[in-house]
């Protein structure tokens, strides 16, 4: 593997390669987030937020208690969110354990959803803490069921220690296996991380390691997708472009519960790493509450009173 | 003379048991009786409305669930700490709509009195409008009556405080939670009311009230889809026709009231029959 040339995959070349980069203004970086934030999307503009949106949701379902009946409810859902209204768009992905994939990607395939991927979460999801063959193994199994899109965590405990070519080997080896059957996306758990330095980082270490994506968080820790943590990690897929003319996605999870929410995130794209992100192939959100109250607010602007929690499905 | 500051008091809203300002940002002005300027209380917007809704939703469940011996209790604490601060709401009823001392005395006495009284009703409904059904066969069949979920009103201009806590508590007290528009003219009392309801024990979002303009903030609580019921005692009547127009799409239960009486409790509740096998 090349790694862009950034990297020769040597503990040395890593070091220096993450040494190099610049700190992270954090009162910067929390007050152009915050500014940002304010930014009023009304009318025309918020009907083509609303439904590049939902076009990036990533519909995601990973409990303990989750059932195939649950995952195929889902599925339909992801095909046709608002069954009265069928110009309403199929989200980017279903998101589930790779025991699920099978189903999802059946069921699915059944109700007209070939164009909607099925992502996996993997490499002992959501915590990472697995030896390396569990979490091949792990991967594998989700692969050979017909995930699209694989969704690893990294070891953060051996990041916060130090050891980089660790996380960076883990992360090569998982995209090796990938290949060309699955996108990659990379789940740093900001949450955990503790300071933007290390987001950014994290960020660039998983891009020269061969992600197509890089993640915040499982859903599982607070906090997660913060407006500081995306701007961060928008800034480094846009300064990776500009060293390597390789476009890296970002997906933010966690936390996104409404259609203001998703909206602020938009703007960070489109503000931060340009518009050329603001499609589905570079921005994704993994939610689960988050396209039910995106199609209140899409009823609200078709039928001019606002909606009720009644008219949308219960996940 | 005293060189000590006024300490302003800002009026805001009460949504989710917090005091925000309005999303919008926008005020309007109140004078007294004698033209004097006040305060700028905030002028409410749809979306505080839409906040307020999903704020009563979420309580609603809860509040539901609550025993009749429970919201009592509560409804009976919310009048004990508005009888601790009696002076305070006389003084701004005298301000505000420039009524005597002794009519405002007698208003804050009244709605003390009226807490009191609905508080009474709370473990008293199923006996006055449930039943036992006599039905061909070994069961009992109960008729009792349960809240419908989320109920708006607009409170009346006059009087300020007994016509808000008219429109509210016949609505909680049957487990219904409220967003209620508080008289324009006078919100004073119903911003000092809503502090009485922070410190009442009342769960957050049971009770959220807005401040501002009737004919703005009435038509979207009559459409709004997640409302289910609408009490208009506050709204001039030729305003009436077209509300009920606008509540008809999404069936919502509209009414008004011109007193006090059970039936405002009743309006709101819907009766729910239940099968039990007689013998077990």
């Amino acid at each position: 593997m090349s790694f862009y040339g950034l990297v020769d995959g040597s503990e040395a070349s890593l070091k220096n390669y993450l040494g190099s980069l610049s700190g992270v203004d954090q009162v910067g970086a929390d007050e152009r987030a915050a500014m940002l934030a304010t930014r009023s999307i009304k009318t025309t503009s918020k009907r083509w937020a609303i439904d590049t949106a939902i076009s990036m949701v990533d519909l995601t379902t990973l409990e303990g208690a989750d059932t195939p009946g649950k995952v195929q409810a889902l599925c339909t859902k992801a095909v046709r969110p608002d069954p009265t209204d069928s110009s309403v768009p199929s989200v980017g992905a279903i998101c589930v354990y790779n025991d699920m994939v099978a189903v999802a990607r059946k069921h699915l395939d059944l109700v007209g959803g070939a164009h909607v991927g099925v992502a996996a979460v993997s490499t002992a999801f959501p915590s990472g803490r697995a030896s390396m063959p569990v979490k091949i193994q792990d991967t594998r199994d989700a692969l050979d069921a017909g995930a699209s899109e694989i969704d690893m965590v990294i070891d953060r405990g051996a990041f916060l220690s130090g050891d980089y070519i660790g996380v960076f080997n883990e992360i090569v080896q998982i995209r090796e296996l990938c290949g060309t059957r699955a996108h990659l996306k990379v789940i740093f758990e900001t949450g955990e991380l503790v300071t933007y330095d290390n987001v950014r980082k994290a960020s660039f270490l998983a891009m020269a390691a061969g992600a197509d994506f890089i993640k915040t968080s499982t859903g599982k820790i607070a906090p997660a997708a913060t407006a500081p943590v995306v701007l961060v990690m928008l800034e480094a897929v846009r300064d990776f472009y500009q060293m390597t003319q390789s476009r890296i996605g970002v997906k933010p999870a966690g936390g996104i519960r409404n259609t203001k929410d998703a909206i602020k995130q938009l703007v960070l794209v489109n503000e931060i790493a340009g518009p050329e992100w603001l499609t589905p192939s570079l921005f994704r959100i993994g939610a689960s509450a988050l396209l039910n109250d995106l199609l209140m607010q899409r009823m609200k602007l078709d039928d001019g009173y606002y909606a009720s929690p009644a008219y949308v499905t219960i996940d | 003379m005293s060189n000590r500051i006024d300490v302003k008091k800002t009026y805001k809203l009460f949504i989710n048991g917090a005091f925000p300002r309005t999303e919008s940002g926008r005020t309007y002005e109140i004078k007294s009786a004698k033209g004097v300027f006040i305060a700028n209380p905030c002028l409410a917007s749809r979306k505080d409305l839409k906040d307020a809704v999903v704020a009563a939703r979420a309580a609603q469940s809860s509040w539901n669930k609550a025993s009749a011996y429970n919201k009592g209790q509560i409804l009976y604490r919310i009048a004990e700490m508005l009888e601790g601060r009696r002076a305070q709401f006389v003084d701004e009823i005298v301000l505000v709509t420039g009524a005597t001392k002794s009519k405002a005395e007698k208003e804050v006495t009244d709605s003390v009195d009226r807490l009191v009284w609905y508080a009474g009703w709370s473990d008293k409904l199923s006996s006055l409008s449930g039943a036992l059904n006599p039905v061909a066969g070994p069961y009992y069949n109960f008729t009792v009556p349960e809240s419908m979920g989320v109920i708006a009103a607009i409170a009346p201009e006059v009087p300020s405080l007994l016509g808000l806590i008219e429109a509210i508590a016949p609505i909680i007290v049957g487990g219904n939670t409220i967003v209620v528009l508080a008289s324009t003219k006078a919100p004073l009392s119903a911003m000092s009311f809503a502090e009485v309801i922070a410190t009442s024990d009342v769960p957050a979002g049971v009770i959220n009230i807005l401040t501002g303009k009737k004919d703005e903030i009435a038509p979207w609580m009559a459409s709004h889809m997640d409302i289910d019921g609408f009490d208009i005692s506050g709204l001039a009547a030729k305003s009436h026709g077209a509300i009920r127009i606008a509540g008809a799409e999404n069936l919502k239960r509209i009414y008004s009231f011109k007193s006090a009486n059970p039936g405002r409790i009743l309006a709101y509740l819907e009766d729910k029959t239940v099968w039990h096998p007689i013998g077990l």
